[in-house]
């Protein structure tokens, strides 16, 4: 018999019993919850008179509704000036109280967007299963955790029995071989993945992240790539555990301590793929080919090296692709052919659950240290994941460096990833955006998203238009 | 939990691969702390030539006529037929709660996205996998013939079309068992508590770390 993979293992692991209808039930270690998908769950528990199974196995904070500006964030809920997010927040916080979930409240200063604070607290340990309604749940993977979103129906499911009915996926294996060139990150790795695979490529798979190109990068690098295997239709990323899992997570709060750490980490360590694991499908590609990315598009599979052009639907192979085209170039307003240095700017975001960590801020911080932000960006937001990324950034003198150059230091959140709060692109405007969903609208009604990377969206600020981050030097 | 039985209906096209839980329900309608009233917000930045605010009364709005879902031939519609990857993009479960509050049951199409797909479920609105060249076929018979209906029955897993063909669709036995007999799950699995009982006690003796202290 073939070995297991780091899925296999996560998945016999939390397998309570498989069903004569062909489901498994599979037990859920943790269970993160937001304000946004969260409300009807609690209100179907409150109805049918339930109670969670487990409280403690649960952790909850607002995130996708807040506001980020000093002003109406000193005042903690209160200061919230949309009265249907702070109804929203609200709830979440009687929710918890009346349940006995632990919240990190919105004035908390380890407060933040939900994927980013699970990490940095040690709630997400490896060899979890993980679940929260929010699909980029799938960023916990970068820990060696199964971890996935779910829907509010599922919510309240795993609140009542600490288990979810599911079927197994199948497994991919996507290898990222050799190094990359400086200059390329985690966040263009992914981006030319989905780019190659496509946004349904890993449906039903759980895609496994490899390579030399993955084990060289940081584990919050490894959490940006994982973040986004929802892009490409997988609804779980992983990667093997290795030292640097094992030291990220030693000494976070929540992580354990003395005797059970050392026991842990010994069975840590066996969260890999064994050497004769069969994958069902396995995508290679060679690190050093890859070029800084940029989403030209209305899908995250609509990319292009910033050395390229925006495509001519007329190159594309079949109908049903070349009317997507068509459509995404008519909503974004770009003509075929275009040089994607030549499209010009209107705003940029830095921040998202994607690129929100101290790392990424750090990369857009140098690239923007001593120079100004272009005329023509109307607004330039960083907007750190979580209230610790902010202290520590603060700490580093990195706030400083954004404002001087006259981009907006905010407070955490989801902000403009996806435009709940009063963070919103302007119809028709262009943004370049450290998020990871470029749908129509995503950003505010009629804005026009390109995903990129920290760097990118910083040297983007700085020109009004995209450049190759490769060709700038650090001051 | 709703059931899903039958539905004969009339089939609304919708000709573009790809539509993402955004383009079903647009963001700001999520602040909504209730289950209903998402229908009138379906399709929002497709349907209405404004920008739609949550909790505003939409009777009124300009309406974006080239939408299909404007079109008086699809008025009443009940059954939409779609491109690859439907539902793709986040796990908001309120794009079935629009789409069934709207009055869709059904949706056809060649794949669906993965979270989405469950999420339906749980609504009682049956997702239908065909080929690509038989949802093709169904697309242009749609745009052909005025007032195209389907009949769709879940138990003997077939549609029907208006000259009487039928066309097989297969659908996972839990699932099916599921949307015909309405089950509630959270229920069912709750019949499973001993066995949850026996992981959780044997899991927490294997792995302690993974049980944080209570009240940390
Ligand atoms: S930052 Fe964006 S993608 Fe991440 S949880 Fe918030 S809204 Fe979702």
């Amino acid at each position: 018999m073939s070995g297991k993979t780091l899925y296999d293992k996560l998945w016999d692991s939390h397998l309570v019993k498989n069903q004569d209808d062909g489901t498994s039930l599979m037990y859920i270690d943790l269970h993160f919850l937001h304000e946004v998908t969260s409300p009807q769950a609690f209100e179907g528990l409150r109805l049918a008179g339930r109670k969670p199974w487990r409280a403690d196995a649960n952790m909850a904070t607002p995130d996708h509704n807040v506001p980020t500006t000093k002003d109406e964030r000193s005042q903690g809920v209160e200061g919230i000036v949309d009265p249907v997010s702070k109804i929203q927040v609200k709830s979440l916080d009687s929710n918890c109280e009346e349940f006995g979930i632990h919240e990190f409240h919105i004035d908390d200063p380890r407060h933040g967007i939900v994927h980013v604070i699970g990490p940095e607290q040690g709630r997400t340990l490896p060899g979890m299963t993980i679940v929260c309604g929010d699909s980029h749940t799938s960023t916990h993977g970068a820990l060696g955790a199964l971890a996935h979103g779910i829907g509010t129906s599922e919510v309240e499911h795993v609140l009542a029995t600490q288990c979810l009915v599911q079927k197994k996926a199948k497994n991919m294996l996507v290898k990222v071989n050799g190094q990359l060139n400086p200059g390329v990150t985690a966040k263009d790795i992914v981006l030319a993945i989905i780019g190659k695979i496509g946004t349904a490529g890993g449906t039903g798979y759980t895609i496994e992240f490899g390579g030399e190109a993955i084990q060289s990068l940081s584990v919050e690098g490894r959490m940006t790539v994982c973040n986004m295997a929802i892009e490409a239709g997988a609804r779980a990323g992983v990667v093997a555990v290795d030292e640097k899992t094992i030291d990220y997570v030693q000494g976070r709060p929540f992580a354990p301590s003395g005797e059970l750490w050392d026991k842990a980490a010994v069975v840590w360590r066996n969260l890999v793929s064994d050497d004769d694991a069969q994958f069902d499908a396995v995508e290679e590609m060679d690190a050093a080919e890859i070029v800084p990315q940029v989403s030209w598009g209305t899908s995250p599979e609509m990319v292009a090296p910033v050395t390229g052009h925006v495509p001519d639907p007329a190159d594309t192979g079949n109908d049903s692709k070349r009317n997507n085209y068509l459509q995404a170039l008519k909503y974004m307003g770009l003509e075929p052919g275009t040089p994607i240095q030549e499209i010009k700017l209107d705003r940029v975001f830095i921040g998202s659950c994607t690129n929100s960590r101290i790392e990424d801020l750090r990369a857009a911080a140098a690239v923007v240290k001593g120079r100004k932000v272009a005329e023509n960006i109307k607004e330039a937001l960083v907007v750190p994941g979580s209230g610790l990324v902010k202290a520590q950034a603060e700490k580093e003198g990195l706030d400083r460096i954004f404002t001087e150059a006259g981009l907006q230091w905010r407070e955490p959140g989801c902000s403009m990833c996806l435009a709940m709060n009063a963070d919103q692109l302007g119809e028709g405007e262009h943004c370049a955006s450290t998020s990871n969903r470029n749908f129509e609208g995503r950003q505010g009604f009629g804005g026009r998203t390109h995903l990129v990377s920290p760097a990118m969206a910083a040297a983007a600020a700085v020109h009004g238009h995209f450049v190759d981050v490769r060709d700038i030097k650090i001051l | 939990m709703k059931k899903f039985e039958k539905e004969d209906g009339i089939v609304m096209p919708l000709d573009r691969a790809n539509v993402d839980t955004d383009y079903i329900i647009p963001k700001q309608f999520l602040k909504s702390i209730k289950r209903t009233g998402f229908g009138k917000n379906l399709f929002d930045e497709a349907r209405y030539l404004d920008k739609g605010l949550p909790d505003a009364e939409c009777t009124g709005r300009p309406l974006n006529t080239d939408f299909v879902l404007n079109q008086p031939r699809y008025q009443g519609a009940s059954i939409l037929l779609a491109r690859e990857n439907f539902g793709c993009g986040s796990s908001r479960e309120h794009a079935p709660w629009a789409l069934d509050d709207y009055g869709f049951r059904c949706v056809i199409a060649p794949s669906f996205a993965d979270i989405f797909f469950n999420n339906c479920v749980k609504n009682g609105i049956l997702l239908i996998v065909l080929e690509e060249k038989t949802v093709e076929t169904m697309f242009e018979e749609t745009f052909a013939e005025e007032g195209y209906r389907l009949a769709v029955d879940i138990a003997s897993q077939t549609i029907t079309k208006p000259n009487g063909e039928q066309i097989a669709f297969t659908i996972e036995d839990s699932r099916k068992n599921v949307l015909l007999n309405g089950l509630d799950d959270i229920s069912l699995t709750l019949d499973s508590k001993t066995d949850i009982l026996g992981f959780e006690g044997r899991w927490q003796q294997e792995s302690p770390w993974l049980f944080p202290q209570r009240n940390s």
